[in-house]
């Protein structure tokens, strides 16, 4: 019954349905890295209806300019693109004054990271590759950066990521932690990425962001759309737990 | 009627090998300042797969409660300040990327307080880590209780683990350290598997 669930919290959970398994043969390394016993499921108390992103949002700063925020006074290289959407909850209600965290490869492939790699790809020094902004009162995000180029990894023979941007959100509760990847509709390369297909049939669309003609600025930059579901509900300020 | 139907959540995917750029600011594992009520604890271990290998590239996550049980949270009567600049103060939250060489997290923290338990009386103190690495598509869920809190007899999530399973949720304190650090090291399968939940 619906009335048992009213402040069990349990239609906010995460949904491991829309989610993908642990285990996923495709991707390598996912086999010594899931877990073989079941969850235990608690009732959940404060420690899993809150969680840090209420409070870590607010100490954070914005940085959402990729294309300059290397500081260099110099602009990144390739096709500047703007990424907008909404950070809803599981209610299909706005996430809003939320931090959202990203990070991806330059135009041509190539991470600005310590670990090496044996792709040949230039890295550009006026690009680092992260950023992060809040989402406003509508739960609006907004970024402006450059299209990722795909880029190799050694899962399999001529491996290949499609072009992807990876997001961090934190939420309104524990269990609303995501850290997804964005990827770009009608890319090819897509259904040949074990990373992409291990997310479930009916979801995989969810990890898609549709060219907006309204978000592109003439003579400047084409527009992305990407909304962004979580586990959790949004609670506002002043709202108690005994409400 | 109740609540809408729930919206399909965005798909988990794994932070993959280079998430240190944006998540692994230096710092970030200290959760205290010199103004921070509360006993002060260091909280480490290692992160390991189902080979008993270190993870080199996970990252461990830490929220938990003030001194006084409280979280920094709307639900627990707090309201984020407009803005805070560098006066960060306590906030809850850590962030520790796995050693490369050794898969060893930690994070310099204070006690938790008791959090009330929705069935009843207090929970025993406990903090909740959110563990992700490269080669995991979704992010698990755990508990660290600490093994000098005579709570954790009555508290009924530990105790709603099966008992041979339960030493995975608990750390323990090591000898002559000040201040006091807890060992707990995190498997993500096999034999020793940390119990994970769902939250
Ligand atoms: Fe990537």
């Amino acid at each position: 019954m619906a009335s048992d669930r009213v402040g069990s919290g349990d239609d906010v959970r995460r949904a491991h349905d829309d989610h993908p398994p642990f285990r996923y043969p495709d991707y390598k390394s996912t086999m010594a890295r899931s877990p073989e016993r079941d969850m235990v499921t608690v009732l959940r108390t404060l420690s899993e209806r809150t969680g840090p992103g209420p409070a870590w949002s607010a100490v954070e700063d914005d940085d959402a300019d990729l294309t300059t925020n290397a500081g260099t006074g110099g602009r990144a290289i390739g096709a500047r693109i703007v990424v907008t959407g909404r950070v809803l909850d599981a209610h299909g209600a706005p996430v809003p004054d939320t931090l959202v965290e990203i990070w991806q490869a330059n135009a041509a492939g190539r991470y600005t990271h310590w670990r090496e790699t044996e792709y040949d790809a230039p890295l550009d020094p006026n690009f680092l590759g992260v950023g992060q902004c809040h989402t406003d009162a509508d739960g609006i995000y907004e970024f402006l950066t450059i299209r990722p180029g795909p880029y190799p990894w050694g899962n399999h023979p001529n491996a290949w990521r499609p072009a992807h941007v990876h997001l961090s959100l934190l939420g309104p509760a524990l269990g609303s932690r995501l850290v997804t990847q964005l990827y770009f509709a009608g890319d090819p390369m897509l259904e040949l990425d074990p990373i992409y297909c291990s997310a479930p049939p009916h979801s995989r669309h969810r990890m898609l962001a549709h060219y907006d003609h309204d978000v592109s600025v003439e003579n400047w930059a084409t527009g992305w759309r990407f909304d962004i579901v979580l586990a959790g509900e949004h609670a506002t300020p002043g709202e108690r737990q005994d409400d | 009627m109740g609540r809408p139907r729930r919206t399909r959540q965005t798909p988990s995917q794994t932070v993959g090998p280079f998430f240190g750029m944006a998540l692994g600011r230096e710092g970030d594992e200290v959760l205290v300042d010199d103004d921070t009520p509360g006993e002060r604890i260091r909280l480490e271990g290692r992160l390991l797969d189902g080979n008993g290998d270190p993870v080199e590239d996970g990252l461990v996550e830490l929220w938990q409660a003030d001194a006084s049980g409280r979280y920094r949270h709307p639900l627990d009567d707090w309201d984020p300040p407009p803005s805070t600049g560098d006066a960060r103060g306590f906030t809850g939250f850590g962030r520790c990327p796995t050693a490369f060489e050794t898969g060893a997290w930690a994070f310099d923290t204070i006690r938790p307080g008791a959090v009330a338990d929705p069935a009843g009386g207090m929970q025993a103190p406990h903090l909740n880590l959110v563990v992700q690495a490269r080669g995991m598509l979704d992010a698990l869920f755990t508990r660290v209780y600490l093994d000098d809190e005579p709570a954790n007899e009555a508290d009924r999530v530990l105790q709603s683990v099966p008992a041979e399973r339960r030493a995975t949720l608990v750390a323990t304190r090591q000898d002559g350290d000040d201040p006091p650090t807890f060992v707990l090291d995190l498997h993500l399968q096999g034999p020793d598997e940390t119990v994970f939940l769902d939250v």
